[in-house]
């Protein structure tokens, strides 16, 4: 029962540190928590339903999504967060707007598609394996793997290529970095499109999990893998898949054993537990105080 | 050297600071007089303003006493350092820019503004007593200072040389007997440097003591009473202006320094 | 060569432009008209206030209404701490909830009357608040605003959990109306109006009394630059948790108001959603104003039910607002420095003449 729930939980957590990474991209790089990205993850979900039903393949559905929610993410940039970089607003301006940004996709998910949960089709359901008491299915096997996969894709990008090496570098100082002449806005629209992508492949595999999709899906997801970013520490990968798990476990756990109306809190509190031992989370760094 | 009949006000014993394995500030030891104006001089990096950090309870000191007024204070909250009597202003100029000249001053005056929370509102008389008091005391000290004009400006549309003068009104309106200035003339051109140590030598006449770490050697050469030089954290000369100018060791950290930097 | 550096120069342009800030005449006048008819321009609204529920006559209207007052106390209390103390809170909500759950439990269950138990329910608050104010000893920026989010999903989930006290999700029924000396204030005969108008006007002089103290100065200089603050002997953290407790104890005031007039509450009334309303309200009013809180809450709480032909685009609206509203005026609707000079009262200015009196004559 027990190993059951930590395997179900680990299999959540992967879904839930695909969202975080999009957290932690765009905050290592912006400083701002962006309270989109859970309707982004929404909106990725929705419009792979929506391109498979178009029945032209799965996987150019699914790629189809994730290109539409990653552009979707480079135009919130351009559209509403950019100017307010030029303008040098206060952060919180950038985050209201965010929560802003979050209200249109998702009632615009609303008005077109209805707020209603929709059955979304169990893309990788090939039957449970049995290890001794415990089962393990295929999708749950397939969301491990995906995760993994693009988990391992995303470091090679951020540490491997020459965008990552701007990317790190707008991370560290964004004003030096546009003086070494790197185009610091360019670098900012791709982080937006890996985090959207990232999230279209989070919707696609807990979609398929839980078999269903609805516009609101991405508030509690989104807030529990924002919870996951900071307690692995935000702007950290690692700490974004370290959290991911632990939320994910947790969660399970505590569903199982405190029972369901404890799911989606049990999160917070240990994401409060860390802040408060750890004031930057697991994997965070921290910042030294200069007078 | 030392005027014996002076009354010592700060008497700092061999401090040290280390940051891991560095030793930013290694046995420095200063003492202050009351009334005299004390330059810490030294090349970049010398930690100089690690010692106006543990002055002021920012740092801890790792080892070595501050004395103020005879009263040990190292390792005291920042709070209780202001409450004995010093005050400090910063390299990088940081007052309350979104408020108002006469706010700073009263802001700097917090400690002394001896009223409670209910008091203030519920308007009870010792409240209204308290706050004209410090209203008018604020004014007065913005008088004397020569920046009554500004009085109702929002700090960040002053021109820098009255930011600098206004960030050191701030720390005289604590009620502070030794104000601590880091780099008060750093930014400013030949003109307002000549206006900052005018300024700095109308407050020694007003009776406050200043200890202050400063590049501009025209301004430490012209107002000093007491030079310190320290360079890598460790104390290398003390003595009067005069003296420090012809100081072959003094001299070889700058140039050697300079020569390191680059 | 030429052309690299002056593209490098545009580039920097481009990701570094400074803001241009326009002029502040017009602002001026209207402030010193204000200013010059305070006396008949405060007359004339007090007797709008008053008058209002008459010419209104509508309960629909009057609902509305007064659910704006309880949300402009919601937003004074919010603004305290993100407004003037600089310490966003993304977690409002759970103090609405404990005022609110607070006080109509004590109502339903012990028969409290509402002054009492919404009384009970801001101590419970404060107290909460000081617990909540607790981790800014060590724990700074949006890592704050990130605790106070989870603060927020905890006292749901204690609403939700605690079914014994709190009815679990269920919720809280029929919630007493309040009465006074006998009367029972409803919206239909208007003592809900004037109970809300007297809440928010205690609430909204609280807030002058603080903000124009050493309190509300410590507040403000924290605000600009901790580190200076401390050096001016500031206790921040004393004053932290101190802006915690306050707006605590103010939401909580708004949340018994808000039970009541509502008539029924659950754990889902107090989401993240009315978290992001209040903070919402604040900034687009114009964060550390109290004129503005009126302004915001009642655009925003008016705009949902002025906006019905709009179906549900409305909702879609709302978003477009904030987003339109933090590029073009992201300080807020009425969110402007005042141009008029600092306030000195007259014993003050008596007390500076005579001084100057004194240096004149001694020249």
């Amino acid at each position: 029962m027990l190993i059951q729930q930590v395997f179900n939980g680990l299999a959540l957590g992967m879904g839930y540190a695909l969202i975080a990474v999009g957290y932690s991209l765009v905050f290592g790089i912006l400083r701002l928590v962006n309270f989109s990205h859970g309707s982004i993850y929404a909106f990725g979900a929705e419009m792979a339903m929506v391109f498979i039903g178009f029945r032209f393949g799965i996987i150019p559905g699914i790629i189809a999504a994730m290109i539409l929610t990653g552009v979707l993410g480079i135009c919130i940039d351009k559209v509403a967060l950019e100017p307010l970089r030029k303008k040098k607003s206060m952060p919180i301006a950038s985050l209201i707007t965010t929560i802003g940004i979050s209200n249109i996709v998702t009632q615009l998910l609303i008005v077109f598609l209805g707020s209603e949960k929709r059955n979304f089709p169990a893309l990788f359901d090939f039957g449970s394996v049995q290890i001794g008491h415990i089962a393990v299915s295929s999708t749950q096997i397939m969301m491990c793997v995906v995760s993994l996969i693009l988990m391992t894709v995303l470091v090679l990008i951020v540490y491997k290529t020459k965008i990552g090496l701007a990317m790190r570098a707008g991370e560290q100082n964004s004003r030096a970095a546009c003086m070494m002449g790197i185009n610091v806005n360019f670098v900012i629209s791709f982080t937006f499109f890996l985090a959207g992508v990232s999230a279209t492949i989070a919707g696609v595999l807990v979609g398929s999990y839980y078999q269903i999709v609805y516009p609101n899906m991405g508030y509690m997801a989104g807030l529990k893998a924002f919870a996951a970013a900071v307690l692995g520490g935000i702007g950290s990968l690692p700490g974004a898949l370290l959290g991911g798990l632990i939320v994910g476990v947790s969660e399970s756990m505590a569903a199982t054993f405190l029972g369901s109306t404890y799911r989606d809190s049990i999160a917070f509190i240990i994401l409060i537990i860390v802040l408060i031992v750890r004031p930057h989370g697991l994997f965070g760094r921290k910042g030294i105080t200069k007078v | 050297m030392i005027d014996v009949a002076k009354e010592v006000l700060l008497e700092v014993k061999n401090i040290t600071k280390r940051f891991g394995g560095i030793v930013a500030v290694d046995h420095v030891s200063v003492t202050v007089n009351r009334g005299e104006v004390v330059s810490i001089i030294g090349p970049n990096g010398a930690g100089k303003t690690t010692v106006f950090n543990m002055l002021t309870g920012v740092y801890e000191v790792d080892e070595g006493t501050i004395r103020f007024k005879g009263e040990e204070i190292q390792n005291k909250k920042p709070k209780h350092i202001v409450e004995a009597g010093i005050s400090r202003t910063f390299q990088n100029i940081r007052l309350f820019s979104d408020l108002r000249v006469i706010e700073n001053v009263l802001i700097g005056a917090h400690i002394k503004t001896d009223y409670n929370f209910f008091q203030s509102v519920f308007r009870t008389k010792k409240f209204r007593d308290v706050e004209d008091e410090k209203t008018v005391e604020a004014i007065r000290l913005l008088k004397s200072i020569g920046l009554d004009h500004r009085r109702d400006d929002y700090a960040s549309n002053l021109p820098y040389g009255d930011q600098r003068k206004l960030e050191i009104t701030r720390a005289i309106a604590t009620g502070a007997e030794l104000i601590l200035l880091d780099e008060p003339a750093a930014g400013m051109n030949p003109q307002e440097s000549a206006e900052l140590m005018a300024f700095i030598r109308h407050l020694k006449n007003e009776g406050y003591t200043i200890l202050m770490i400063e590049h501009d050697m025209s301004v430490v050469m012209n107002i000093s009473d007491k030079i310190y030089v320290i360079d890598h954290g460790k104390p290398i000369a003390e003595g009067l202006p005069i003296e420090i100018a012809n100081n072959p060791k003094v001299i070889e950290a700058y140039l050697g320094g300079v020569h390191n930097d680059a | 060569m030429t052309e690299r550096i002056k593209r490098l120069i545009n580039k920097e342009d481009d990701c570094c432009q400074d803001t241009i800030k326009p002029g502040a005449g017009t602002l001026h006048k209207i402030e010193v008209f204000t200013d010059k008819n305070k006396f008949s321009l405060g007359l004339a609204a007090a007797a709008l206030l008053i008058a209002l529920p008459f010419i209104l006559g509508d309960q629909y209207l009057l609902t509305v209404i007064v659910k704006i007052g309880a949300y402009a106390i919601l937003a004074m209390g919010l603004n305290i701490l993100t407004g003037y103390t600089g310490l966003v809170s993304l977690g409002h909500a759970g103090f609405v909830a404990i005022g609110a759950y607070t006080a109509s439990l004590l109502s339903v269950r012990l028969g409290a009357d509402f002054f009492t138990a919404t009384l009970a329910g801001m101590v419970v608050a404060g107290l909460v608040g000081v617990v909540l104010g607790l981790p800014t000893l060590k724990v700074t920026g949006t890592y704050l605003s990130i605790i106070t989010l989870g603060f927020g999903e905890i006292i749901k989930m204690i609403a939700m959990n605690w079914a014994t006290v709190t009815n679990g999700t269920l919720g809280v029924k029929n919630i007493p109306k309040p009465s006074l000396f006998g009367f029972d204030m409803t919206v239909g005969n208007f003592g809900m109006y004037y109970l809300m108008l007297a809440l928010v006007i205690i609430t909204a002089v609280f807030c002058l009394m603080v903000v124009k103290s050493k309190t509300g100065r410590a507040f403000q200089a924290i605000r600009a630059d901790e580190m200076a603050s401390t050096m001016m002997g500031i206790n921040i953290t004393a004053y932290k948790i101190l802006a915690f407790v306050i707006s605590a104890c103010i939401c909580a005031l708004g949340g018994s108001l808000y039970a009541t007039v509502i008539g029924y509450i659950d754990p889902n009334t107090f989401n993240f959603d009315v978290s992001t309303l209040i903070l919402s309200i604040v900034i687009l009013g114009g964060m550390g104003t109290i004129r503005g809180m009126f302004v915001g809450a009642a655009i925003l709480i008016a705009f949902p039910e002025v906006s019905r032909f709009l179906m549900e685009y409305r909702f879609v609206l709302y978003g477009v607002i904030l987003v339109i509203m933090m590029r073009f005026r992201p300080q807020g609707i009425l969110g402007w420095k005042s141009t008029l000079p600092y306030k000195l009262n007259k014993r003050v200015r008596e007390e500076i003449e005579k001084t100057e009196a004194k240096e004149t004559a001694g020249d």
